[in-house]
This record gives C-alpha cells, sequence and structure tokens, in this order.
C-alpha cells in the first residue's frame, strides 16, 4: 500500500464506525481521545451525544441498544474516563447488552510509565468485558474496530473495548473494510442435538403441568425467536411467566400471561414454577433471583434449558434436556417438529393444570391497601400505566422497589419497550439509559420510572437531556427512602435502619427550574392523573417528584435462602424468622 | 403457605451456609490451546481467580509458532459440576480455541521437570548423588560442594526425590508445573 492510501488512526476509527453503520456515539472528550474527537468534529454522519459523566454514557449506550437491537457505541478518554466506564460495561455484561467501548490511552512509549491519566484500561475492564483489545499498531485499529463489533454482537451478546493509544490515532496507517475481516475468532455454535429435541418434544405433549418461563434471551434474539415463542404458547395453551429481563417478549395482556417470577414475582408465576412437571427454560439462566433456594426449586419437574451459552447450562440449577444454540433457531426447529407430530398435547390435565393456576391467580398477590391521603407507590405506577399504555411508549427504571412496583405493574406488549439493570441492579442505570432510548426513539414517550436516590445517582444527566432537548419523563416514586435497603433491614436486620433514608434531598421541581425544564410535584392521590397528564404533554424533559408513602414494601416476595412455596404476600406480624441461611444471602 | 414473618426477628447474619460443592471432588488436566497475544495468560488466570476455580499447576508456552498458537496446561480440582463450568467459561474465552480435559478423554502422558540444588559433602554428598543414578536424574551443574540435579517425570516422581534428598542437603528446588499430552496416536 502506498502512503496516499494511508489516513490516522483517529480517521481509521471514524471510517470504520460508519462502516458498521454505526449513527451514534455517546461520549466524553479528554487529552487521550481528542485526535478522534478532532476527526468527529470534520463529519456529519456520526451523532455525537455528549454525556456529564462516562458511567452514563455506557448506560445511555446500553438503554440505546436495547431500544433498537443495535449495537451502542461509546467515547471515553483514558484514565478516568476509561475507569468510569467500568460499571456500564459490567451492567452491560451482566444482561448481554452488545456495546462497543473505544477509550483513548496514553501513547505506547508511555504505557507502563505512571504517565499522567494513565490506567491499565485492559486489564481493570478484562473480567467487565466480553474480550478488549489494546491496538498498539494503526494498521490493525480498522480490523481490531471489526472484530470488536462482531464479537459484541454475536452469540450471546456483550460489551466489548477497544483501547487506542494517542500516537496510533495519530500515526497513519491502512484500512481495512469491514468485509475483509477474517471471522475466524468467532465461536461457532454447536449443532443442534436433534435426539435432545425430541426427547424434550415427547416430554412436551405429556406434560401434566407445563410452564414456559423466557427470558431476555428471546429478546436478544430478536424478533422472530419472539414470534415464535408467542406461537408456541398458543399452540400448546401452556402457561408462560418471564423474568425481570423478558418482558415483553410475550405480551402482557396475552391470557396465559402469569405475570413476572421470581424473588418479586407474582404467586400465581411462582407456584406454577414450583408445582410444574415441565418447565420449558427459554433464554433464561436460573438466577439466583429466580429461583430462591437451590434445592428446593422446582422439584418434581421435567427440565429443558435453551440458550445460546454453554456455560449458562447446569451452572445452577442441573437440566435434563438443554438445548445450546440460537434460541430462535431451536424454537422454529422445536415448533416445527412437533407440528410434524401431531401439535399434540394433554389436554384433560392442562385444564386441570389451569385451575389450580387460576386459583393462585385468586389471591390476588400484587394486591395493596390504597389510599386517599397519601400516594401509595403501587397505585402511582398503576395511574402511570394506565395513561401511558397506549402511547408508543419506552420505560426505562432505577433499582429498587420502584423497579420491582414497574416490573409488577407495567404491561408490556412487545419487546424492546422495557430497559432496566437486572443483573447488576446498578442504581443510577435509568436516567441515562432513558436519553440512549429517547435518542434512538424521538418521537417516543420515554419513561424512567426512578426512585430518588438511584436517579440522584446520575441527575447530572439533566445537562445532556437539555441540551439535546429530549423529552425524557423522568418520574420519581420519592419515598425518602432507600426503600429496598429499608425494607431488608425491616425485615432482617430487626429494624435498624442503618443509613437507609435520603437526606437532605433537592426540591426536585426548583432543580428542572435550575435547568430550565419542567417540575412537577404531586402529594395527592386525587391530582394524580392530571399530574401524569402533565407530564405526558409537556413537550420537554419533565421531572415528575412523586411523593409516596415512605414505608410501603414490595411483595409478594421470596426471602433469600427460601422456596418458591414460601413466599410473603404482605406484611405479616407472627413469630416466623427468615433463617439464619438466609440472612446471609443477598 | 406463606411464610409467617414476624418484623425484625432477625438479630443477626449467619454464616452456617452449606457447602454447595459437597460432592466428590477430583482433579483434572485440562489443555488449552490459545492465540499466543498478550494478555492471554492474564484472561485465563483472571477467570480462575475471578470465579474462584483452583489452580493446582499452570505452565504454557508457545507450541505452534507459524499459528501463533500456546498451550496452556492447568491443573484444577472440583465436582464434576464445577469442572463442567471451568470448561464452558473457558471455551466462552474470543483467544481459547480448545480445551481439552485429558482426564476424561483418557489416558495422558503428564510430565514436570525440576531442578534441585544439594549442598553437602561427604557422605551425604555420595549418598545424593547415589539416589540422583536411581532416578535417572542428571547432574547439569556441580562444584566441590554441590551439585545441581534436573529431573524429568511425574510429579510424584519429583515429590519422592525431594523428600529423599530433604535430609541430604536439599537447598533449593524449581518446578515448572504439570505439562500433558493424550497417549496412542491421537491427537488431542
Ligand atoms: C450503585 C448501587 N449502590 C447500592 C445499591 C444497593 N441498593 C439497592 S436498592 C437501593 C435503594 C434504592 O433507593 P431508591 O432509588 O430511592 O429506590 P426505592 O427502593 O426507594 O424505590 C440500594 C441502596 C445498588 N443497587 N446500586
Ligand atoms: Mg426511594
Amino acid at each position: 500500500m502506498t502512503q496516499a492510501n494511508k489516513i490516522t488512526g483517529a480517521e481509521i476509527v471514524i471510517k470504520a464506525l460508519i462502516d458498521q453503520g454505526v449513527d451514534t456515539v455517546f461520549g466524553y472528550p479528554g487529552g487521550a481521545i481528542l485526535p478522534i474527537y478532532d476527526e468527529l468534529f470534520q463529519q456529519k454522519k456520526i451523532k455525537h451525544i455528549l454525556v456529564r459523566h462516562e458511567q452514563a454514557a455506557t448506560h445511555a449506550a446500553e438503554g440505546y441498544a436495547r431500544s433498537t437491537g443495535k449495537i451502542g457505541v461509546v467515547f471515553v478518554t483514558s484514565g478516568p474516563g476509561a475507569t468510569n466506564s467500568v460499571t456500564g460495561l459490567t451492567d452491560a455484561l451482566m444482561d448481554s447488552v452488545p456495546i462497543v467501548v473505544i477509550s483513548g490511552q496514553v501513547p505506547t512509549f508511555m504505557i507502563g510509565n505512571d504517565a499522567f491519566q494513565e490506567a491499565d484500561t485492559v486489564g481493570i475492564t478484562r473480567p467487565c468485558t466480553k474480550h478488549n483489545w489494546l491496538v498498539k499498531d494503526t494498521n490493525k485499529l480498522a480490523e481490531t474496530i471489526h472484530k470488536a463489533f462482531e464479537v459484541a454482537g454475536t452469540g450471546r451478546p456483550g460489551p466489548v473495548l477497544v483501547d487506542v493509544p494517542k500516537d496510533v490515532q495519530f500515526a497513519s496507517g491502512c484500512y481495512t473494510k469491514k468485509n475483509e475481516i477474517k471471522k475466524n475468532f468467532i465461536k461457532k455454535e454447536p449443532s443442534i442435538d436433534l435426539n435432545m429435541l425430541d426427547e424434550a418434544i415427547y416430554r412436551l405433549e405429556l406434560a401434566e403441568r407445563p410452564i414456559i418461563y423466557s427470558g431476555g434471551g428471546v429478546i436478544n434474539s430478536g424478533q422472530s425467536a419472539v414470534n415464535s415463542l408467542r406461537n408456541l404458547v398458543a399452540g400448546t395453551n401452556f402457561p408462560i411467566t418471564s423474568t425481570l429481563m423478558g418482558l415483553g417478549s410475550y405480551p402482557a395482556s396475552g391470557k396465559n400471561w402469569l405475570g413476572m417470577l421470581g424473588m418479586h414475582g407474582t404467586y400465581e408465576a411462582n407456584m406454577s414454577m414450583h408445582d410444574c412437571d415441565f418447565m420449558l427454560c427459554i433464554g433464561a439462566r436460573f438466577d439466583d433471583r429466580i429461583t430462591g433456594r437451590i434445592d428446593a426449586f422446582s422439584p418434581n419437574s421435567y427440565k429443558v434449558h435453551l440458550d445460546i451459552d454453554p456455560s449458562s447450562i447446569n451452572k445452577n440449577i442441573t437440566v435434563d434436556a438443554p438445548l445450546i444454540g440460537d434460541v430462535s433457531q431451536i424454537l422454529s426447529m422445536l415448533i416445527a417438529r412437533w407440528k410434524e407430530r401431531g401439535s399434540k398435547v394433554n389436554k384433560k390435565k392442562l385444564t386441570a393444570w389451569w385451575k389450580s393456576i387460576n386459583s393462585w391467580k385468586e389471591v390476588q398477590s400484587l394486591g395493596y391497601e390504597n389510599s386517599s391521603s397519601v400516594i401509595k407507590p403501587q397505585y402511582a405506577v398503576q395511574r402511570l400505566e394506565e395513561l401511558t399504555k397506549s402511547y408508543n411508549r419506552f420505560v426505562s427504571t432505577e433499582v429498587g422497589q420502584h423497579q420491582m412496583w414497574a416490573a409488577q405493574f407495567m404491561g408490556f406488549e412487545e419487546p424492546n419497550r422495557w430497559m432496566t439493570s437486572g443483573g447488576l441492579g446498578t442504581m443510577g442505570y435509568g436516567f441515562p439509559a432513558s436519553i440512549g432510548i429517547q435518542i434512538a426513539h424521538p418521537n417516543s414517550l420515554v419513561i424512567n420510572v426512578a426512585g430518588e436516590a438511584s436517579w440522584l445517582m446520575n441527575m447530572q444527566e439533566l445537562g445532556t437531556a437539555v441540551q439535546y432537548r429530549l423529552p425524557v419523563k423522568q418520574f420519581i416514586l420519592n419515598n425518602e427512602r432507600l426503600g429496598m435497603v429499608r425494607q431488608w433491614q425491616e425485615l432482617l436486620h430487626g429494624e435498624r435502619y442503618s443509613h437507609s433514608w435520603s437526606d437532605a434531598l433537592p426540591d426536585f421541581v426548583k432543580l428542572a427550574e435550575a435547568y430550565g425544564i419542567k417540575g412537577i410535584r404531586c402529594e395527592d392521590p386525587a391530582m394524580l392523573d392530571d399530574n401524569i397528564r402533565e407530564m405526558i404533554d409537556y413537550p420537554g424533559p419533565v421531572i415528575f417528584d412523586c411523593l409516596v408513602e415512605k414505608h410501603e414494601n414490595c411483595f409478594p416476595m421470596i426471602p433469600s435462602g427460601k422456596a418458591h412455596n414460601e413466599m410473603i404476600l404482605g406484611e405479616q406480624t407472627e413469630e416466623n424468622s427468615i433463617s439464619d441461611d438466609g440472612a446471609v444471602l443477598v | 403457605m406463606s411464610l409467617k414473618l414476624k418484623k425484625g426477628v432477625n438479630k443477626q447474619s449467619a454464616y452456617n451456609l452449606r457447602d454447595p460443592n459437597l460432592d466428590y471432588e477430583a482433579a483434572h488436566t485440562l489443555s488449552i490451546i490459545v492465540d499466543n497475544e498478550s494478555g492471554v495468560l492474564a484472561r485465563v488466570i483472571g477467570l480462575f481467580s475471578g470465579r474462584g476455580y483452583n489452580i493446582d499447576s499452570l505452565t504454557v508456552a508457545e507450541v505452534d509458532p507459524d499459528g501463533h498458537r500456546s498451550r496452556i496446561t492447568i491443573v484444577t480440582t472440583g465436582t464434576p459440576k464445577v469442572i463442567n463450568q471451568i470448561k464452558a467459561q473457558l471455551n466462552r474465552m474470543v483467544p481459547v480455541h480448545e480445551v481439552i480435559d485429558l482426564t476424561l478423554k483418557g489416558k495422558a502422558v503428564q510430565r514436570e521437570l525440576a531442578i534441585f540444588k544439594v549442598v553437602a559433602n561427604g557422605n551425604q554428598r555420595v549418598e545424593s548423588l547415589r539416589l540422583a543414578d536411581v532416578f535417572r536424574a542428571k547432574v547439569v551443574d556441580s562444584t566441590l560442594k554441590s551439585f545441581t540435579f534436573e529431573l524429568t517425570g511425574t510429579s510424584e516422581k519429583i515429590d519422592a526425590f525431594a523428600e529423599l534428598m530433604a535430609p541430604l542437603g536439599l537447598e533449593e528446588i524449581a518446578r515448572t508445573g504439570i505439562v500433558a499430552l493424550l497417549r496412542g496416536d491421537n491427537s488431542s
């Protein structure tokens, strides 16, 4: 290649991103990434969103990725820029969200010398990325970026990081096109075990008390997986429940829907999991928030597990029929073969099973005592749901009780509409995620259901929302408490409320006004509907300070170390403790 | 059916959690073919430390300079469930091309190389040389007061030799850790 064909590393970065179809980058500049920002300045194809903290850039990229199915892209500088991205990378790893972080690094000849703003970025981010690279040669830069996108987006998606020293950005090198790279680094998917598939189908046909338990993997697998799941449920008339990450893959209005399962799942979902004799787990990973006590988890069921990641198989729960591969592919094969065999199910037993399930539904485990003087948080979420569900709507959340109430009381009809931090449980996720979502869907209603404490963790993003005129609605259930912590302290730590209240809160309405946006405070249940409508109708960002009951607990709840059939349904007073074994769990 | 719970009954956390891995633990020798690139060993070791797996022995060196491939040989202990997790987790890593469980695959040749420095005189010096001969250890360096032996063999053999040398003036040992390949004409 002649000198004339060479371009600078910084140009290569931008060119590679355009080649990958990237139109949006979330980031924050600094010394070690200045050459790339310089290139960014001189082009028009990529829009850059300047966040106010690098953690927010990663969460915004997650929100963007999860609401579009595309890959989110982030620019950060070396040192503090890179270390600030660690929480978002870990969050994306836990929830299988594809993001690519490009970090500046000190020049190669200074690496290892404790240079200004040097950090061992690939060392620090090694355990929180699917893979990461330090690029020392400009000629390898394009290839590495294309690889990074491949790794992030294929198989089980996840975050990757490419660390680019400043001299590599300045130096000239050859550009490699996206379709010119060798793909030998991509893991081959094993072929589907047809005998195992047939065994699973045979068990499905005989099942007397079946349940389908689906997770985020169905959404990651894409629309065809979602369609197959819906067809399977319709064809078999099996009940279905989903994890926190899986909400929306089956419509909440569907007649076979049991609601979310797990620690704060519905009674009917958890009882069905416990009592079933056939469990079809699709793209979920038997996380401890789902299983409760492992040795009491669904003791009498034949378990089929569809997952793309072999390391998810038999990690927490030993299953009978593991089927490894892309969920959409396995599901369509499963359905085709089941149909070939006559679309059989054990109808008679299934009717009896639905009867039991319906009796569990009658428990109305999401019930709560409403009040006319104070806004109950559940009621606030219910009204929010009622008044916004007809909109083209996306919802993100922070982490805590409000998150669980949102999961319980909001209904999602489609996938990619619900963005929440599941695996890592990152307070501060929701606001920047809502920004990423709104960027991707400028004309949709984007709501972040927040707790006041979580929201404060990334409140600096008000600046971003205002700068880019993003009409994100911050619906804060303000209980002036770290509510979820308070709940555990009440139930497990002798009501010793160690540091679990939100002191010195700002006046949220004034805070909004300080940024020139709208603030609404609501403390009267009678005003709630009007105020929510006001929020929806306002054409810009809104902080909605919803003052709610301060001591409400989130039920139902499977306490740590308990089994699915040992749920707490509501406030109880009789003597019976959570066991010591359970208290040590998180 | 629901748990009856009194507020705040629990005064302290407890630490009597049942060990979930009470099942039988066994040692496995894993042969891992990886890209020979910077950081790859750190990735593999980081996986073991991060997820709490054991490393009993580890060796690594490039074995295919053209393909830039290295072979890492790790001896680890765990229940069958843990060993399966380790293999699956290793297989997820981008620079990992193959993970072979030599313990499951059949009989493997396992060898270690060790160097012993024995400082002694008189009868002890003679005795160390005699024993080295029995073990087919080579003398690779000597002074009037010392021998340096090189010994290759199974880990048990090296342990045994070290034990015998201990009272005879053994000063220092360096061991490579285990390298292993499948027996027979199959490549692993
Ligand atoms: C970054 C981070 N720090 C700490 C926690 C632990 N934690 C989980 S929920 C919670 C309280 C959240 O309070 P708030 O956002 O007000 O929500 P609420 O539970 O009151 O609805 C805390 C501290 C966490 N999940 N994330
Ligand atoms: Mg709160």
